[in-house]
């Protein structure tokens, strides 16, 4: 079982360094991917899985375990590079994301992928999944939580209200939602395309206990994680609304909205490398 | 186990022996969860919701994360059963049945009630006819339809035993509860043989397998030899029990209350066609919509009465050499 609490913040952005790694070099040797994505959500997937989360990965499927929905499945490089620094696959096998016979698929595959606890991809689906897993752990009376993180463009989905709804009328106190707010969809920043401001508002209103964080901020992340950790099991559901960078961690893949889904070259990610030490 | 719950009555709704049998199911397995999407009084998921109230769960009119919210207690351990009317249960939440009920391959049962035109006045919006189709083409989906309230229980309880995404056709209307020699012993991907037949062969589903029923009674007394097959597994189908029919009537009329494009109907052709091609021609719905009526007033008008299963038997013997 891996806790978190050994980490220092300082270990927690090392470990996040490599994860950008995996997510570059994964990326580039695919020749297709979302870097921006992946990059934004990083140090939210190291926190969880270096610094709160409940899991063992020696055995994915322990009972006791936490669940994690990585609700915006084409953030997969980000996952992947998580779960191999995490011990669930060898970091070599990275480089046959998205080929044929992968256990790395393009949208993460529960099926394939030890560690995956749900498959993703369309998105607005995963918000739901975690309601289902959140209420029936509590007809158990077990102790294990259930995370979401989600996409800020994804929210524009109306099943997301829908689970949103759901999980406050049902009192899902043991469910947290992490928002990666980087702005930025594929048409470009979510403002423009379909605006989700006030957006913390909108969560409140469907009954949920806000808490905004910058999302590349450990002692922030971990605190805020902690803080839903010790909501009561029939209370309310969290929001993490984590402020993000899309590309964060590459120069020139920060805040540009052409790197949600454009794999590097060689050259580029030689470059994106070099800043990630 | 349990033995039959519904038993006595003459005519039952699939629907209701479907709301009787979770009730046992819920007593006798702890893992039995139901959701439902503010139909609980239509569906008869409210029988259940009484008497398991920590075990009901109405996700309100909202289907999309109703089916998402069940594959979550299924992959969390639990046996769901997921209710609303079939349109919006399998229609509005295809992507959610295909993404995360079939791709996960999850443990969840889908079992949508007021199926076909026989859902009467509500009209065309509500009355499914394409959702043998629109299920059955789903990889790892199975997909089944009762024909009377007993075999309702029978299929309710397969689908629990079994563990895999299912689909389960349920209507409104109370139906004849069809007379049988032997017991039932349903089994996924298998057919249930109400008669055998050396003129032709009635494969039927649902409702309209008493239509079928009677048909072959009608046509026994003008000398014909007719079989009812009645598939109630749509999904994995019977192949054996379709070949059987056609090698030993040579002729096959399909009857089904739904669009006869993608449904039973072409299930049974697609199987004829490549196993044996033998002539057939399907009752159902000519790829149409429905309307208000009545039962009667709508099963006459859209061609789903007995009299209309024998004119397409008569039409299927003139094909045969």
């Amino acid at each position: 079982m891996t806790t978190a609490l050994t980490h220092s913040p300082e270990e927690l952005t090392a470990i996040a360094t490599r994860i950008r790694r995996n997510i570059i070099t994964s990326v580039r040797d695919a020749k297709s991917g979302h870097p921006g994505s992946s990059l934004s959500a990083t140090d939210l997937l190291t926190a969880l899985y270096f610094g709160h989360m409940r899991h063992d990965p020696q055995n994915p499927r322990w009972e006791g375990r936490d669940r994690f929905v990585m609700s915006k499945g084409h953030a997969s490089p980000g996952l992947y590079g998580t779960l191999a620094e995490a011990g669930y696959l060898e970091v070599s096998e990275l480089s046959t994301f998205r080929a044929i016979n992968s256990r790395l698929q393009g949208h993460p595959d529960m099926h394939k992928l030890p560690g995956v606890e749900t498959s993703t991809g369309s998105l607005g689906h995963g918000l739901s999944y975690a309601l289902g897993m959140a209420l029936a752990l509590r007809l158990d009376a077990s102790e294990s939580r259930v995370y979401a993180l989600l996409g800020d463009g994804e929210c524009q989905e109306g099943q997301v209200w829908e689970a949103a709804m759901a999980a406050s009328h049902h009192k899902a106190g043991n469910l947290t939602a992490i928002i990666d707010r980087n702005g930025l969809q594929i048409d470009g920043p979510t403002e423009d395309v379909m605006s989700l401001e006030p957006f913390a508002d909108k969560w409140r209103a469907f009954g949920w206990r806000v808490v905004a964080i910058d999302g590349h901020d450990f002692p922030q992340i971990l605190s805020a994680l902690a803080e839903s950790r010790e909501q009561p099991v029939l209370g309310q559901p969290t929001l993490i609304l984590a402020k993000t960078v899309k590309g964060k961690g590459v120069s020139f893949m920060e805040n540009q909205v052409k790197w949600h889904g454009t794999a590097p070259n060689a050259e580029q990610a030689e470059a994106a490398l070099k800043e990630l030490v | 186990m349990a033995g039959i719950v519904v038993t006595t009555k003459d005519k039952v709704a699939t629907r209701v022996a479907y709301g009787e049998t979770l009730v046992a199911l819920g007593r006798e397995h702890a893992d039995v969860v139901v959701l439902d999407a503010d139909l609980a009084c239509s569906t008869m998921t409210e029988k259940f919701a009484k008497e398991f109230p920590a075990r009901f769960f109405n996700m309100g009119i909202a289907e999309q994360n109703l089916i998402d919210v069940g594959v979550g207690f299924a992959l969390a351990g639990k046996v769901p059963f997921v209710s609303s009317f079939a349109m919006f249960a399998v229609g509005k939440a295809w992507e959610q049945v295909r993404n995360s009920a079939g791709h996960m391959l999850a443990n969840i049962k889908i079992c949508g009630t007021h199926a076909g035109i026989s859902l009467g006045e509500d009209a065309a919006t509500h009355q499914v006819l394409e959702d043998l189709a629109t299920t059955r083409v789903i990889p790892g989906m199975t997909v089944l339809i009762p024909s009377d309230g007993p075999e309702t229980e029978a299929i309710i309880r397969a689908a629990y035993a079994y563990n895999g995404p299912v689909y389960v056709r349920l209507g409104r209307p109370a139906l004849p509860v069809i007379p049988r020699e032997k017991p039932i012993d349903f089994q996924i991907g298998k057919g249930e043989w109400l008669r055998e037949g050396t003129d032709a062969t009635i494969i039927a589903c649902g409702l309209m397998v008493n239509q079928a029923r009677l048909a072959a009674l009608e046509l026994a007394e003008e000398g014909l030899s007719v079989g009812v097959l009645n598939m109630s597994s749509i999904k994995p189908i019977d192949r054996e029990a379709i070949v059987k029919a056609a090698r030993e009537s040579g002729a096959i009329v399909t009857a089904e209350e739904h669009n006869v494009i993608g449904g039973l109907g072409s299930a049974v052709a697609e199987v004829l066609s490549e196993e044996l091609p033998t002539p057939i021609v399907r009752v159902g719905t000519q790829d149409t919509y429905g309307e208000s009526g009545t039962l009667d007033d709508l099963l006459t008008k859209y061609g789903l009465m007995p009299s209309d299963v024998k004119q397409a038997v008569r039409q299927v013997l003139t094909k045969k050499k």
